[in-house]
């Protein structure tokens, strides 16, 4: 994998579309519905594929289901019809979950006071792979080092992971996510909270991470402007899938419809 | 010190996953199951270990099935046994004395097979404590994240559970049923006041009960007091001097 200078970081991620490769599904997700309470549909019949490569942004107004359909898409939920497939396989069949990284919301996610290291953060990303009893290897320190220079923040390892910024959290935790060497990684409103430089860097590192190491990427965000700037594919849900098209299509639908979202 | 060394391993889980109370808890549960030993004439470490095993596999599912919050669960259980164990103490009067010794904790009590039961059990936790070292860290830090990396989550809090059930039923002897919460939350409590990693944190909670264990023997035996009385003083003692070093050096 070369890494390519700063100046081609630049260009908007979509311009490669091409390196999407279609005839392979990372993600399938097939007339899915989604219910809390039996009654009430949360999502309503959502069907569309992911392709290796793809940078995939989940917009629509709040309530609409995004978080819903991500916790699906990661098992965490289960549709109440429909189907979801991980790599070609039923997601309750789903095993290599090494493959799939996640950087969940951010409130949700722990609180200040833990007593953890950034280095020790990331290294609960190479958990999954290990067995009971299993100890931490040369391989594991390597590959924690190798992310957190992916996401410069190497030089923070030894900081208490409350002690950081929001952003700086947020770095940390998309090293966790990549140490397991996944495919896909799902970021729910990864830049909530955090301010508008370090949202920049932010999306400039997801760029690099889907143009440089080809991880495809499903990102659910507020930020539209930003977002139809920066993916492939726009998935406008609002409890069933209003679109899902290339930014530029997006918007002219937008435009078009005057639809305030 | 076999109590000591395990009961901040527990302990640092229970506490940063909000769970403090689950060792109260479990320890009034442990009383219930005491009258009952006491009751049936059966070693009451023994139905203790029992009864706290099950009540804690029960309160996980309760918290699980999220039919009622998981603290309701645990007023249910704390409440629920303490009510057993006074009907079942009113049904019996006479070992009063005895009981005593396992409220507060008294290492004469301690028999020798309690000494088998007791090392057996901590050969138990100690092994699926190392086995479970890496999940209960993850889970503890993120539920869902753990669960998306493939770590069996519901697994992993039903052993954690049963393992505080375990560590409860260990520490009865030594400081008895009403302070083994103690035993369990301030080592930890105060080691996460240094703001360590979390190596750091387990190693200097454990030096605390160390300490906190072995002088509170000494002490309580030449001065007779209460063993489990003058370890948790202690530990407490520890406690508000880190927070007071604390405060000094950063204002």
């Amino acid at each position: 994998m070369e890494t390519e200078n700063g100046t081609t970081l630049k260009t908007p991620a979509r311009a490669i579309g091409v390196r999407v490769d279609h005839s392979k599904n990372i993600i399938e997700v097939q007339d899915v519905f989604f219910s809390y309470d039996g009654k009430t549909n949360v999502l309503k019949n959502i069907t569309f594929t992911v392709h290796p490569g793809d940078y995939v942004g989940l917009i629509g107004p709040n309530g609409a289901g995004k978080t819903t359909l991500l916790k699906s898409m990661l098992g965490l939920l289960s549709p109440t019809r429909g189907e979801i497939r991980l790599f070609g396989q039923k997601i309750s069949e789903f095993k290599d979950w090494y493959k799939v990284g996640y950087v969940p919301q951010k409130a949700t996610y722990f609180d200040a006071g833990f007593p953890a290291t950034v280095e020790e953060v990331v290294l609960m990303g190479r958990y999954a792979k290990r067995g009971l009893f299993a100890r931490t290897t040369v391989e594991d320190r390597k590959l924690v080092k190798e992310s957190l220079k992916q996401v410069d923040m190497w030089e923070y390892k030894k900081r208490l992971i409350g002690d950081l910024s929001g952003g700086q959290q947020q770095r940390v935790f998309i090293a966790r996510a990549i140490v397991s060497q996944p495919e896909v990684i799902f970021l729910d409103e990864p830049t909530a909270g955090i301010d508008r430089q370090a949202q920049n860097d932010f999306y400039v590192l997801l760029r690099k991470l889907n143009r440089e190491l080809g991880l495809t990427l499903v990102l659910i965000s507020h930020d539209i402007e930003r977002v139809t700037n920066e993916v492939m594919h726009i998935a406008w849900i609002d409890r069933t899938l209003e679109s899902y098209s290339s930014p530029e299509e997006y918007l002219r639908m937008r435009k078009k419809e005057q639809i305030v979202i | 010190m076999i109590v000591a060394f395990i009961a901040p391993l527990i302990g640092i889980f229970l506490v940063l996953r909000r769970y403090s109370l689950i060792a109260d808890t479990l320890s009034h549960v442990s009383l219930a199951g005491i009258a009952i030993g006491l009751f049936l004439g059966i070693n009451p470490v023994l139905t203790a270990l029992a009864t706290t095993v099950l009540a804690s596999l029960g309160i996980e599912r309760l918290r699980d099935s999220k039919k009622i919050y998981g603290e309701s669960a645990l007023a249910l259980f704390l409440s629920g046994s303490l009510a057993l164990a006074i009907v079942l103490l009113s049904l019996a009067h006479g070992f009063n004395t005895n009981l005593f010794n396992y409220l507060f904790g008294s290492i004469i009590t301690v028999t020798e097979q309690d000494v088998y039961v007791i090392a057996f059990l901590a050969v138990i936790v100690v092994t699926l404590l190392l086995a479970f070292y890496k999940e209960l860290v993850y889970v503890t830090f993120d539920e869902e994240a753990a669960q998306v990396s493939g770590i069996r989550t519901r697994l992993v809090n039903i052993i954690l559970i049963v393992l505080a059930a375990l560590t409860v039923s260990l520490a009865i002897p030594i400081v008895g049923v009403l302070l083994i919460a103690a035993l369990i939350v301030i080592p930890v409590v105060t080691a996460l006041q240094l703001r360590k990693s979390f190596i750091q944190t387990v190693v200097s909670a454990e030096i605390i009960s160390f300490f906190s264990v072995l002088s509170g023997i000494i002490v309580s035996f030449y001065l007779n007091l209460s063993t489990g009385g003058t370890i948790v003083l202690i530990m407490l003692a520890i406690f508000v001097l880190v927070l007071m070093v604390k405060s000094r050096w950063f204002t």
